[in-house]
């Protein structure tokens, strides 16, 4: 029987490289032995997105992507997400965690982000995972903003009517491209039809490649770590790096670990509290959507909410044109300067561990300024915190823009020969 | 230097979140009340299933607070004839919106609607029934301290009586109805609950299912941290 085994694996290895895709990418793919809490987010983020495919083909099937209203006065597709929740046999169950998904997507992703930036994993030799992850981001964006329609809830429709509208800023081109972005002079069917398309199938198959991509890089250049070193330096004498473990088994069996804790957090707002305070589902978003009723106000999902802010902190008119295409300018900015992590910090040393105290308070003071703009951005907009939002906005862009001079000023500690556990 | 940062953060979060506030009474809990939901259920079909229709609900999900089919076909149902059918009305939206000037919201899911950073929705909706008072001034005769300006009237006043607003913009109760005031409370209270039920009827399960779950993930933390640790005994 194992021979019979051994000789059908050969005929596939022939054929496919089955036990060598194996070994690079698990069995024999060396990681650095230090890794740290920070590190579960990335095999997380596979998991979430998973769970996130698995759940909305689930959906699909019975949703219904129809703005039309049915006999009751109800828009199609509204009456299909309440029909999930109560007739579906375990529908409640799937939508929960497909909404619950979304957010908990970013959180693992805003996290994994953020590891990169303590740990200098954006920086060379890894500036293209860092870049095709960033891609990765920006089309989870796309990804959310899409999927946020499709419930056809007041918040979905004023959402992107506003998000929509926002390209209308743009000199000359504006208002004829919001106009083809949503097919019609209002958000309406045509909008939510192709929102539909974009969701299930556009940007999910972008977001698998990127994906595929994203490990494919990791895995050619090896795993960052706590230290910022570089474990290949150090090899035995049959090449395998000193400070090594493959992948599998023992950041798999470690991988289960974190994603039983994640999961039990999950389940916890999942079964518990799926609207999460108004923060995962919003409350207004259990009206139907109704073109002729302008909700007070309008607020996007936490997870955008940090680049919400900035879009409102610019108040002036420039050269001429209105304050709202500047602020989607630097809202646009905002994101996109993100890319440039890997060029900006020009230190000696890659992690936060020998770094030295300019660089540290950069870090805090950027992380306050987020949470600070996150927080902001769900609330109605009064003069204080506009003026509070724009000191957050340029402290946001200053941790960039300056890194290039405050990294190199630091004071840097030396970095050791080997992992320092 | 980590509660240094701490504070720093929360500080200006504690200037910036004052806003309006709206002062709602927090609603009695009736969810695993079976009797109370089952009044709740009689009070809805006779008073409000009128004008408002509950479109995403089936009278046979009254199922699930231990009502026999029999009982729903006998008590609940005045306009349908199948039991698995959705709770609807025969009101027509356009007339509805003639006479009200809008036409009566779906009730199906108001209860989630409703919530705000004030209190759940069924704080709004206990504060909100409770808070009709009389208004010459509006087409109905009522108006509302919760909800200005509202054109829906007082559906139940019969029962409550007639309010008026007193000194310091406190209602007070003009002409009785045939209902006590506290009577009237634990009314509301068992409408305000099957509202809260039928916006969300799997929400007691769920909440049972998520213990389940939750212990058996428990387990399984045992036995994958276990796996690990075994693993790992060898990495120095």
């Amino acid at each position: 029987m194992k021979a019979k085994l051994t000789a059908l694996l050969g005929w596939v290895d022939a054929r496919f490289p089955l036990t060598s895709s194996w070994k690079t990418h698990l069995a024999e793919y060396y990681t650095p032995k230090n890794f740290n809490f920070w590190y579960f987010f990335g095999s997380l983020a596979i998991f979430v997105l998973v769970l996130q495919v698995l759940t909305g083909i689930f959906l699909t099937m019975h949703y219904k992507p129809d703005a039309s209203l049915n006999a009751s006065g109800v828009p199609v597709a509204f009456a299909s997400v309440e029909y999930i929740m109560r007739d579906v046999s375990w529908g409640w169950l799937i939508r929960y965690m497909h909404s619950t998904g979304a957010s908990a997507f970013f959180l693992v992703i805003y996290l994994h982000m953020f590891r990169g930036l303590l740990y200098g994993s954006s920086r060379k030799p890894r500036e293209l995972i860092w870049l095709v992850g960033m891609f990765i981001y920006l089309a989870l964006m796309a990804e959310a903003f899409f999927g946020y329609l499709l419930p056809w809830g007041q918040m979905s429709f004023w959402g992107a009517q506003v998000i929509v509208n926002l390209f209308s800023t743009i000199p000359l081109i504006g208002p004829d491209l919001s106009l083809w972005l949503r097919g019609d002079f209002v958000v309406g069917d045509a909008t939510l039809n192709r929102f539909f398309a974009f969701h299930v199938i556009l940007v999910p198959l972008v977001l698998l490649g990127l994906v595929a991509v994203h490990v494919l890089a990791l895995h050619a250049v090896g795993s960052n770590n706590p230290d910022g070193i570089e474990i290949k330096k150090n090899k035995d004498a049959n090449g395998i790096p000193l400070d090594g473990i493959p992948f599998h088994p023992y950041y798999t069996v470690k991988d289960i670990v974190g994603v039983v804790v994640f999961l039990s957090a999950f389940s916890i707002i999942l079964f518990f509290m799926p609207e999460f305070g108004g923060y995962f589902l919003e409350s207004n978003n259990f009206y139907p959507a109704d073109p002729l009723v302008t909700p007070p106000h309008i607020a996007p999902v936490w997870y955008f909410t940090p680049f919400y802010s900035m879009l409102r902190a610019v108040t002036i008119n420039f050269f001429w044109i209105d304050a709202k295409f500047w602020g989607v300018v630097t809202m646009g900015a905002g994101t996109l300067i993100l890319l440039f992590l890997p060029w900006l910090d020009r230190s000696p040393v890659k992690s936060i561990r020998y770094k030295g105290p300019i660089f540290k308070t950069a870090v805090a003071i950027f992380v306050i300024c987020f949470l600070v703009l996150g927080y902001l951005g769900l609330l109605a907009p009064t003069p204080l915190r506009t003026l509070v939002s724009q000191i957050c906005t340029v402290l946001y862009f200053a941790f960039f823009l300056l890194m290039p001079i405050y990294s190199k000023l630091d004071k840097c500690k030396p970095e050791p020969e080997r992992l320092s556990g | 230097m980590r509660k240094l940062l701490f504070t720093l953060l929360l500080l200006p979060l504690s200037v910036l979140a004052s806003g309006t506030e709206l002062h709602l009474d927090k609603a009695p809990d009736r969810a695993r009340d079976v009797a109370a939901l089952q009044n709740g259920a009689k009070v809805f079909v006779n008073y409000c299933l009128n004008c408002h229709s509950a479109s995403y609900m089936r009278y046979n999900r009254l199922r699930d607070i231990d009502l026999s089919e029999e009982q729903i076909r006998e008590n609940l149902m005045f306009t349908a004839d199948k039991v698995g059918e959705l709770m609807k009305i025969a009101m027509r939206r356009d007339e509805a919106k003639i006479w009200f000037g809008k036409p009566p919201p779906d009730l199906t899911i108001i209860a989630r609607a409703r919530a705000s950073e004030f209190g759940s929705g069924s704080d709004w909706l206990y504060t909100y029934l409770r808070s009709f008072y009389r208004d010459n001034t509006r087409p109905t005769g009522w108006n509302n301290l919760v909800f200005e300006n509202v054109a829906m009237p007082h559906a139940l006043w019969e029962l409550q009586g007639q309010q008026v607003v007193g000194a310091d913009h406190k209602l007070v109760l003009a002409k009785p109805g045939k209902l006590k005031p506290e009577e009237y409370d634990a009314l509301v209270s068992d409408l305000v609950g099957y509202l809260q039920f039928m916006a969300e009827p799997i929400a007691e399960t769920r909440k049972q299912l998520g213990v389940l779950v939750l212990v058996v993930l428990g387990v399984l933390l045992v036995f994958s941290y276990a796996l690990k640790r075994e693993y790992w005994k060898d990495v120095h």
